[in-house]
């Protein structure tokens, strides 16, 4: 806020009384929301490094209290977290590689000028963003796939978000022409463009997109929720869902020496512990991914 | 340049798909996903109109006409899931629409840029926060003897005893204001680029003639982020019937039930858990019933900014 300020005194045009009011009380209010969002997660790294004991006594304000690791050796110890985590890296980078593929390999005809048959194809896309057919359906199909309990129901379903789609298809659209017309009078084929050419020239929308799609992966619930029942698949989020929600704590997966099953307290702490666990590996990623994506968002309004 | 189009032009229709030939081969994989996995599902959802039985199959299934809708409109459940989805959903507007106009208006306002990053990162970053995280982090939070808030009250000594998971007012509150927690900064990139665009001779004419700050926001700023506005509270109100599963369902339980049961938890419950008996035929006329809504509500809304604004989504 001092900053904040000091640039207020500098400006060359005098300010009034009433205009340093004005910023103050902006800064307060923009003061206030920035605690409200930081205070709550400040709290929980802070109670994910204390003691069991002070987070079950309700001591963690700001700061650790006894900082120790003790939450973290409670996470690492518990069984099912790991297999999970390691089933979401898998999901994620599968899934995202596959996404990536498949929404440049579509998004480069349609950004084409005059293909023929272009258009239906777009509507045809553009539709599944307006109706689809449901819950129950959608698991009857997967059923009658095969599907059920396999790594391909996380994978297959949202392999193109049309979303992303026209993202990626607006952005090819904007490679000047020029460069088009000079390859193909040299020859080049579309495919040998489309590698050489449009996918180089592309890597802005390809960072912002990945993201977008590794997110979505990392952070998917419903699609294992209603697919999968073998625990060996779940990824993390179904295993976060019993242990953060519901509450429950599978005692095969218990192997620390100590009792987390009749230790509330730990169970508190290994809850604070897991949050972060989880969430690391976005959350570290964020202040150098940032700007992509809010890139995203605007080339999303871009299309309008 | 105009001879060029008209050569091009006089090549025919075929023509030209043999000449785009490898553009084809891009789309063969594509297509047979879109197919199979958005159209499959849409041929299946004729099971609406089917009692479904999964050894006919869903095309052997016997037709019953109307008849599941019919049950939806008559069940109790009909005006319950209807109604919850809609107060969740205008009451999500009401608050989470006007909250990150009036952000990036007040932060806009900010002049210094480390300070504005600072408030920028740490609003956007909760967005990224997975749904499951979200509502184990609110469990955390209000927890009745070890989350932040009892621990700050109690350096006041004051008590915390507010159920914050039981009742339906509280689900409410709790569902919107969250999303308030978790949105606010991210919704409002639109209207930060928006702003950013405005001529800054606009702001310096104006503060030549005396306007304050205040009077700024209100003649220069909120204009030039009128037409945003207007789209995004547009492709709002086109999804007003549409409730994400995630949250409501991971915030349901017991108490909250008569505010939490949506359309799509509904949808869920009497299609797949044994409590409600697996009506698969049923359940997918609840379902279509809420997408044919969504459909019109989003048809009528672009029909209605196409005529106002002339920029419409299609």
């Amino acid at each position: 806020m001092t900053a904040a300020h000091k640039t207020v005194r500098k400006n060359k045009i005098g300010i009034t009384h009433s205009e340093k009011i004005f910023y103050f009380a902006v800064n307060l209010v923009l003061a206030l929301f920035f605690g409200m969002i930081l205070l709550p997660l400040i709290n929980i790294v802070a109670s994910s490094f204390s003691t069991a004991d002070a987070v079950g006594k309700g001591k963690v304000l700001l700061w650790p209290v006894q900082p120790t690791l003790e939450g973290y050796k409670a996470v690492f110890t518990y069984k099912g977290i790991w297999r999970a985590y390691g089933n979401t890296i898998f999901y994620t980078v599968v899934g995202t590689t596959m996404d990536m593929a498949m929404t440049l390999m579509c998004a480069y005809p349609l950004a084409r000028r005059n293909l023929p048959l272009k258009k239906p194809v777009v509507m045809l896309f553009m539709f599944t963003m307006l109706f689809s057919g449901g819950m129950i359906p959608s698991y009857i199909l997967m059923k009658n796939l095969g599907l059920l309990n396999t790594v391909w129901c996380l994978l297959l379903p949202g392999l193109i978000s049309v979303y992303n789609l026209i993202v990626c298809r607006t952005f090819m659209q904007n490679i000047p022409t020029d460069i088009e017309e000079a390859a193909k009078i040299d020859g080049c084929s579309d495919i040998r463009y489309f590698f050489s050419m449009v996918l180089p020239l592309s890597t802005t929308v390809m960072a912002v997109l990945s993201l977008y799609y590794a997110v979505g992966h990392w952070n998917e619930y419903f699609n294992p929720w209603l697919y999968l029942t073998n625990p060996n698949l779940y990824p993390l989020q179904m295993i976060l869902r019993t242990i953060l929600i519901q509450n429950s704590f599978d005692p095969e997966s218990v192997t620390s020496e100590e009792d987390i099953l009749g230790n509330k307290a730990l169970q508190d702490l290994l809850k604070y512990s897991l949050i972060i666990v989880s969430s690391a590996p976005i959350l570290m990623a964020y202040p150098w991914v940032k700007r992509f994506f809010m890139k995203g968002v605007m080339l999303g309004a871009l299309k309008g | 340049m105009q001879s060029a189009g008209l050569v091009k032009r006089r090549k025919s229709y075929f023509r030209r798909m043999a000449e785009n030939r490898q553009m084809y081969l891009f789309l063969i994989l594509p297509l047979i996903w879109l197919i199979i996995f958005k159209y499959g599902p849409m041929y299946g959802a004729q099971i609406a109109f089917k009692m479904y039985v999964p050894k006919e199959g869903i095309w052997g299934s016997r037709f019953v006409g109307f008849a599941n809708f019919d049950q939806f409109f008559k069940s109790l459940y009909f005006s319950r899931t209807v109604g919850n989805t809609l107060i969740l959903s205008a009451y999500s507007i009401a608050v989470g629409f006007p909250i990150p106009i009036l952000f990036a208006l007040l932060l806009n306002c900010v002049r210094s840029r480390k300070w504005k990053g600072w408030v920028e990162n740490v609003t956007y970053m909760p967005h990224f926060i997975s749904t499951v995280v979200m509502v184990g982090i609110m469990m955390r939070v209000f927890d009745f003897y070890t989350g932040v808030v009892h621990n700050i009250l109690a350096v006041f000594g004051i008590p915390w005893n507010l159920h914050m998971f039981t009742g339906d007012a509280n689900f409410r509150n709790l569902y919107i204001w969250s999303g308030v927690w978790q949105g606010t900064g991210w919704s409002s990139i639109i209207y930060m680029a928006a702003l950013s665009a405005v001529d800054p001779e606009l702001h310096e004419a104006a503060i030549v003639d005396g306007a304050t700050r205040l009077r700024r926001i209100w003649n220069i700023d909120l204009p030039s982020i009128i037409p945003t506005i207007t789209i995004t509270l547009i492709l709002r109100s086109g999804s007003i019937m549409n409730i994400g599963f995630d949250k409501v369902f991971l915030m349901q339980n017991d108490t909250n039930i008569n505010a939490s049961e949506v359309i799509a938890t509904y949808v869920y419950k009497v299609g797949l858990t044994a409590e409600k008996g697996m009506q698969l035929s049923y359940s997918t006329a609840v379902n279509m019933f809420n997408s044919i809504v969504n459909l019109i509500t989003i048809s009528l809304v672009n029909y209605i900014s196409n005529r106002v604004n002339g920029s419409g989504m299609w």
